[in-house]
């Protein structure tokens, strides 16, 4: 950061912003910055995440979707990598949706206007099919005009409470959606779950320079916050037209698109999937595993699925191998 | 010095637009970037504040990316964009060491650079200061539309897409608007079919309509629709001069339209 209070550079030795020493530690002292650090992010100490440790011990795999740019495709991607996923009647799906000031996941699920109740073990999540549950502020609004106009520690506690007062039961995936950026809901979704091990992100995004360039802010905060990287989606490349079969880059990949920013970054491209106009128009519940089943589009999800299992398989294993290396 | 009075370095700025949408990626850098673009081919001045602090575009679609900002004794110097000085724009971007830094603030940070890009930034004489926003209605949207209320702005811009997800963002938005007293100058509908350069078929790549029947049903005006044009997407790409370079391009009208009726109402 440049110039101007408020802008300042980092002291010597700071802690981050993330760090639960922010605005405490020594280096602090006199940074224009310490009080809203001090202020900012639950403190490390708080007891909700050890609850919420004891209650993701019964969730085998976490994975976050994110993106630094909005609009590329995470809450369609994520609904569908819960539907992909449930296909197996053997696992339990969850789907949890932080994007406090614009939840899409009701809407694309196709369960808008749906209520959580309660019960004596906490929030009851809504249920799609036997085995995917979904939970999201959209269940909480009055309305589909009631605006969520919430400054960051509101939308900190309601994701607190997403974690810990949610029955979510034995899962086997737990899949949280994220609104764009890097900010608030994603510091605290991170923090919250710092006890519970992540298995990593998933990062979406288009193919398009603009795009990349927020893509690659959020893949700092990723290494930043040391949550590991499963792999990079690009979504909306290409788009072959229904009449005469030629295709063109709407989203052009002027910078080489997310092929090359994974090579430069070292990091896997787990696969691109084509522009389809009718995945575009399947935004009110339908899951396009059923519904178009032979798109490119519906393919390029199922392998992308498909890595992403393998990649939590592999994880997990490791996991267990070093935990009884440490016995 | 001249005189700055009360409103400061904003005491010379003629109409204050913000540009909102609940929804990433519809286009709200795209409308801000165009419509300064096409308000500067009017003979106007313009002044950019991009309040993007986790995701800023405008500086790569101006293409004055890791440009300085100066400071003198009133403040900020925002960066032109060209040589007339017609062109100003002020965001984070320019206030980055690296490219690809990713900015991790909590609320509180975040609203303390906006209350100072809104009093700090030495915009001089401008007809229209264009305020480009990030998705949602939370810290930044209230701490803008808060700092901004004082020098009473025009009124909102809201950027949709035509699919149904994006429409309920949208209606949020328009919630926001109402709760804070905000005025709506009108919706405009983007990515709103793409015409295939080699058939000449229309696609609804995110189906079409949903921005004008959400003006219809909400009683704001509807600014028009803006076709999908990989002209348009390219230019940005580059930061070249669409208005200027692609007049008989498909989305051209459209922009044009849009800004007109922004003239319109402000004369």
């Amino acid at each position: 950061m440049a110039e101007g209070p408020g802008a300042a550079p980092p002291p010597h030795g700071c802690p981050g912003t993330s760090s639960a020493q922010a605005g405490r530690a020594a280096a602090c002292q006199g940074c224009p910055s310490q009080g809203l650090c001090a202020a900012g992010g639950p403190a490390a100490s708080d007891p909700a995440i050890e609850e919420i440790k004891e209650k993701m011990k019964i969730v085998k795999h976490k994975i976050l979707v994110l993106s630094g740019k909005g609009g590329v495709g995470k809450s369609t991607f994520s609904a569908h990598l819960a539907h992909g996923l449930a296909k197996d009647e053997t696992k339990q799906i969850a789907l949890l949706d932080i994007d406090i000031c614009g939840p899409s996941i009701p809407k694309i699920m196709g369960i808008e206007g749906e209520q959580v109740h309660q019960s004596g073990s906490g929030w009851s999540p809504v249920y799609v099919e036997e085995n995917l549950c979904v939970m999201s502020v959209g269940f909480l609004l009055s309305g589909p005009d009631d605006a969520v106009i919430w400054r960051g520690p509101k939308k900190n506690g309601m994701i607190k409470q997403f974690l810990r007062d949610v029955d979510w039961g034995e899962i086997d995936y737990l899949i949280v959606d994220t609104p764009p950026g890097t900010s608030d809901e994603h510091l605290s979704i991170v923090q919250y779950l710092s006890s519970s091990h992540i298995d990593g992100a998933v990062i979406i995004t288009t193919p398009q320079e603009i795009s990349l360039q927020d893509v690659r802010k959020e893949i700092n905060f990723c290494h930043k916050v040391k949550l590991p990287i499963i792999g990079v989606v690009e979504n909306m490349s290409g788009f072959v037209c229904p009449k005469c079969k030629i295709e063109s880059q709407i989203f052009p990949p002027t910078t080489g698109g997310a092929e090359k920013m994974c090579q430069n970054l070292n990091i896997s491209l787990l696969g691109k999937v084509p522009l389809d106009p009718q995945i575009g128009n399947c935004d009110q519940g339908q899951c396009f595993f059923s519904e178009i089943p032979e798109s490119p589009a519906t393919s390029s999800y199922r392998n992308i699925i498909q890595r992403i299992q393998e990649y939590c398989a592999l994880h997990h294993s490791q996991e267990k191998l070093s935990n009884q290396g440490m016995e | 010095m001249e005189a700055v009075g009360e409103r400061g370095n904003l005491a010379r700025v003629g109409h204050i637009l913000l540009v909102l949408s609940g929804k990433g990626g519809v286009g709200k850098s795209t409308v801000s970037t165009e419509l300064a673009l096409a308000l500067r081919h009017a003979g106007k001045k313009v002044g950019i504040l991009d309040v993007d602090l986790c995701g800023p575009s405008i500086p790569q679609m101006l293409k004055v990316q890791g440009k300085g900002v100066h400071q003198c004794d009133s403040g900020w110097v925002p960066v032109f964009v060209d040589q007339d000085k017609s062109i100003s724009l002020m965001s984070i971007g320019f206030l980055l060491e690296k490219p690809d830094d990713a900015v991790v603030w909590r609320g509180p940070k975040k609203n303390a650079l906006i209350k100072q890009f809104i009093s700090d930034v030495t915009w001089g004489d401008l007809d229209f200061l264009i305020v480009d926003t990030p998705p949602g209605t939370s810290d930044e949207h209230i701490s803008t539309v808060e700092s901004l209320r004082p020098y009473k702005p025009l009124g909102a811009v809201l950027v949709t897409t035509p699919q149904a997800v994006s429409i309920g963002d949208v209606r949020r938005e328009l919630m926001f608007c109402k709760k804070t007293g905000l005025r709506v100058i009108g919706i405009v509908e983007n990515m709103s079919g793409f015409v295939c350069p080699h058939c000449l078929e229309c696609t609804n790549l995110f189906s079409k309509g949903g921005g004008e029947e959400l003006a219809r049903h909400a009683g704001v005006p509807f600014l028009g629709c803006v076709p999908l044009d990989p002209q348009l997407t390219q230019s940005l790409e580059e930061g070249r001069d669409f208005i200027q370079e692609f007049p008989k391009s498909s989305a051209f009208p459209a922009l044009a339209h849009i800004a007109q009726q922004i003239l319109d109402r402000t004369f």
